[in-house]
This record gives structure tokens, C-alpha cells and sequence, in this order.
């Protein structure tokens, strides 16, 4: 008895052909982004690792990219798709300043660009796979914002993504506090990206931290922290071990 | 005139360079009843003359909030008006909600020229009969503008369209340079005088005309008819002291609009 075999028309989501079309799972990652505000605008970090699956692969990742003149965006996920936001928000930024005006879009707006965008593509099952960091000053205002892949958006005074949301935002609401001096709000970041560097076995110790204010963005050459390794239970694992069987 | 020749069609030029079907078009503008608007640095006002067809009926809207930071006045084919208003009601509404953030008075009145310029440029299309004073707001400050069935677009300070605007305008130009610094109130009784001006000597009553307000801190609104009134009084009680003068210089600009009106005919008092 042969059945006809039931007949997908070539565009739907269904059956195997169809996973090719939409994003399953991320190849290429970044790990945690830390951000937060501070006197005169908004600091953040994020490492320069990818990852591929377990293995530390690349390792001069740029994760955090200025957006037009008021805004500053930092990515974890699937680096490509980071990458194709760059593009969407670069052909934005591109058609806002034509208009040549004297309006320009500011990081609420890009924000909330990028929402629609995260939100879209969760509702047609191919989401792009970033958890979002926007942070901005426009006029005085400063915002921090974040999205995730599935749309879930808002604004924070400190935010971060994957493991700084468990191992960071805890830190920073002990110890962030309104208008950090720089020198704090950078001390504050390290400090983050310290313990996410013990805990997070996809960090790496090479960072880079950004900052945004009126005058603008700029972002810090890369370099590493100072960790401690000496301890007791490192020098002499095996001491005090209960043998096996 | 000579002009006949040319003017069937849209697309069509005149040896001299004309698109007459354009020219008609703002024609029609000037046959709807005034509409005026000002601004200080921080407020506008849009001001408009409402002409019932009879007194059974009722007049015809002729200000539309487009957004709380945005209004418009119309003057011509209030159809086209209308549908011109829902256009820019459905930018403001789809900008706010992928940007969460007022859309720029600016790009709206460039995207309303745009659209109607696509209508001067199509054999299967009519331009739009109306004329549109745009009021808004956007991060360099209070705006107006003036969108004509051509395409294109104009900012100014303050400005009069529909029938006798003249005399609305000749008033605007005598005070517009004390507009920018003037506060919301004064500007207000400005554009009611600018309004009384286009009646040519019947009475300023709030039925007769609808005044509209958009500033820094305060979301566009049609003010209540009660309010316009108690304006109205309070100025009116001036404007008798100034009577003496005012009359001459109503005089002097009466006749000037008198001799352009035999010219054309009579203006019909509805839209």
C-alpha cells in the first residue's frame, strides 16, 4: 500500500527542509555584556571571547559597537546575528541622518527599534539569538536598556546579560549608587567582570570597557584583569582527597 | 485668460511651464473658509473660521489632532483634508510605536509633500484640493507649516489661507515679529484678532471660529467654545478704545480686498 505522502508547500515552517530557512541554535557566542549609568553617561563591558560550543575559539571579538551619535550597543548570543543587526541599525542611522534636520534618533528610540525587531522575529520562530545591551545620553537624558532574543525589553539603572544577571546584578544593587564617577563606575565593572571571569567558563581574560557621554564614545584597548589563583586547596588538590572505592 | 489649451490634464505642461491643473488645485484652497495659525518659541496656534452651509446644519471640521504634539488646520476640499488627516495620524501612531517617541514635525510635513507631489505627477490622479497649516513640536522647537496641493512646503512664523487670508495676513505681518517671545495667551488673542480680520466687520463670537493650541508641556487641544468666548470679551472691551484707529486701518485694507474681489467674483461664504 503506498500512501501519498502528504505535501508541504514549498514555504512553510513545517518538516526538515524548513529548519534550514530559520535559526535553531547558536554557533559562534559571546558571553556576558555588564553595563550601568554613571555621572556623565554609560559605562560598559564585555569580554572579546567566541565561543564555539565549548571551545574558547576567537578571540579578538568586538561586542560593543557605538550606534549614530547617542548610543551604545553590546551584544551576547550568536555573534553573526549581532553582526546582522549592526547592518540593520546601520541602515537607520543612515536614513535618519539624510533627513539632515536637526532630529536624530536617540537610544530610547534605537531601543525600542530593536524590540520590534527581537519581537518580530521571535513571532515567526527565527529569532535572532542576542541578548541586547543599548545604553545612551541624548540631551542630558542617560539610558540603559536591555532585549533578549525572545523580545522581553526595559530599562534599568544597571543591567546585564546571561551569567552577569546572576553573577553581576547582584553586585551592582549593593554597591551601584546615582552619579559614580567614572573611576568607580569602571572600578564597579571590573569588579563584575572579575567574578565572571572565575565562574563563567566562556569568559576570557581579555576586556574591553566603553563608555558613552555627549561628547561621544569611545571604548578602551583591550586588556586583562588580575586574578588570584593561590590557593591552598590549587597548590595541593589531592590533599585531604577521600580515595575512590 | 488664455490658459485653456493646457489644462485638461495633470501631466500636461503649458508652453510657459505651468501644470494649470496644479494652479486649479490651489484655487481651491483660497475658495475654503480661513484658517490661519502662529507661533512663539514655544507655542502654536491654529486658529480657523467655521461657515455652516445653512443654519440647520452644522459647520465642518476643519482642525484635526494628529498626535498629541501635532495639529493641523485645512482650508479647500475638507474631504481631501480629512483623508490627508488620517495619512498623517497613521505616521505619528506607527513612528510612536516602533520608536516610542513623537515623530518630528518636520519629516511629517516632508512625507505629506511627497504625497502630494506623486499627484501632480500621475495621469490617473487629481491633486489634492486642500491646504494644509501643520503645527507641531519637535526637538528645535514649536513649528508651522504650510502644505500646498503642489508639493511643496513652507515654514513660517504665522501665516492665513483660505478666502480673504489677506486681511488676515496683512494683520499678521504688522505684529509677527513680537510672536516668538510672545506668551501662549497673547498668542491666542492674536489669532483671534487675525480671525476677526478675515470676517470683515461681523461679529467675533466662539461660534463662529474654533482656535486649536499646541505647546512645550501642553498636548494639542481644540480650546472649548466657553474659553474662546471669555478671550474674545476680554479683548473686545480693548479693542473698543483702539476703535477709532483700527476702523481707519480696516478702511484702508478693505478697499484694496474689495477691488481684487470684483476681479475674481464673489467668494462664496461656505467651503
Amino acid at each position: 500500500m503506498n500512501f501519498m505522502a502528504s505535501k508541504q508547500p514549498e514555504n512553510s515552517l513545517l518538516g526538515p527542509e524548513a529548519d534550514s530557512q530559520r535559526t535553531l541554535y547558536p554557533y559562534v557566542t559571546g558571553t556576558s555584556v555588564v553595563a550601568l549609568k554613571y555621572k556623565d553617561g554609560i559605562l560598559m563591558a564585555a569580554d572579546m571571547g567566541g565561543s564555539y560550543g565549548s571551545t574558547l575559539r576567537y578571540k579578538n571579538v568586538e561586542r560593543m559597537k557605538a550606534i549614530g551619535k547617542h548610543s551604545l550597543l553590546g551584544a551576547s548570543g550568536e555573534i553573526s546575528d549581532f553582526q546582522e543587526i549592526l547592518r540593520y541599525l546601520d541602515d537607520l542611522i543612515l536614513y535618519d541622518n539624510m533627513w539632515d534636520d536637526g532630529n536624530s534618533l536617540g537610544p530610547k528610540e534605537v531601543h525600542n527599534y530593536l524590540t520590534r525587531v527581537m519581537y518580530n522575529r521571535r513571532n515567526k520562530f527565527n529569532p535572532l539569538w542576542n541578548s541586547l545591551v543599548l545604553g545612551g545620553i541624548k540631551n542630558g537624558q542617560k539610558y540603559l536598556g536591555t532585549v533578549s532574543m525572545i523580545g522581553v525589553n526595559f530599562e534599568d539603572d544597571h543591567v546585564a546579560t546571561g551569567f552577569g544577571n546572576h553573577l553581576a546584578r547582584p553586585i551592582l544593587r549593593q554597591e551601584w549608587h546615582e552619579n559614580l564617577s567614572f573611576e568607580d563606575g569602571v572600578k564597579l565593572l571590573e569588579k563584575c567582570m572579575r567574578v565572571l571571569l572565575y565562574r563563567d567558563r566562556s569568559a576570557i581574560n581579555k576586556l574591553q570597557i566603553a563608555k558613552i557621554t555627549e561628547e561621544g564614545m569611545t571604548i578602551s584597548q583591550p586588556y586583562s584583569l588580575k586574578t588570584y589563583w593561590e590557593f591552598s586547596a590549587f597548590e595541593n588538590p589531592t590533599q585531604g582527597a577521600v580515595g575512590s572505592w | 485668460m488664455f490658459r485653456n489649451q493646457y489644462d485638461t490634464d495633470v501631466t500636461t505642461w503649458s508652453p510657459a511651464g505651468r501644470l494649470f491643473q496644479v494652479e486649479y488645485a490651489m484655487e481651491a484652497v483660497k475658495q475654503g473658509s480661513a484658517a490661519i495659525g502662529l507661533r512663539s518659541k514655544t507655542h502654536i496656534v491654529l486658529g480657523c473660521v467655521n461657515k455652516a452651509n445653512s443654519e440647520l446644519s452644522s459647520h465642518q471640521k476643519k482642525i484635526f489632532k494628529v498626535d498629541d504634539h501635532i495639529g493641523v488646520a485645512i482650508a479647500g476640499l475638507t474631504a481631501d483634508g480629512r483623508v490627508l488627516s488620517r495619512y498623517m495620524r497613521n505616521e505619528c501612531i506607527n513612528y510612536s510605536f516602533t520608536y516610542e517617541s513623537p515623530l518630528p514635525v518636520g519629516r511629517l510635513v516632508v512625507q505629506l509633500a511627497d504625497k502630494a507631489q506623486v499627484c501632480t505627477q500621475r495621469s490617473w490622479k487629481r491633486p489634492y484640493g486642500v491646504g494644509l497649516l501643520v503645527a507641531g513640536l519637535d526637538e528645535s522647537g514649536a513649528h508651522l507649516y504650510y502644505n500646498c496641493p503642489s508639493g511643496n512646503y513652507f515654514e513660517y512664523q504665522a501665516f492665513a489661507i483660505g478666502s480673504r487670508s489677506q486681511a488676515a495676513k496683512t494683520y499678521l505681518e504688522r505684529k509677527f515679529e513680537n510672536f516668538t517671545d510672545a506668551s501662549r495667551d497673547d498668542l491666542v488673542k492674536d489669532a483671534l484678532m487675525a480671525i476677526r480680520e478675515t470676517l470683515q466687520g461681523e461679529t467675533l463670537k466662539s461660534s463662529v471660529c474654533t482656535i486649536a493650541v499646541v505647546g512645550v508641556g501642553e498636548p494639542f487641544h481644540i480650546l472649548d467654545q466657553g474659553t474662546v468666548q471669555q478671550m474674545i470679551d476680554a479683548f473686545e472691551i480693548v479693542g473698543e478704545q483702539e476703535g477709532p484707529d483700527a476702523a481707519a486701518g480696516q478702511e484702508a485694507s478693505a478697499e484694496p480686498e474689495q477691488g481684487a474681489g470684483a476681479g475674481e467674483g464673489v467668494a462664496p461664504m461656505d467651503i
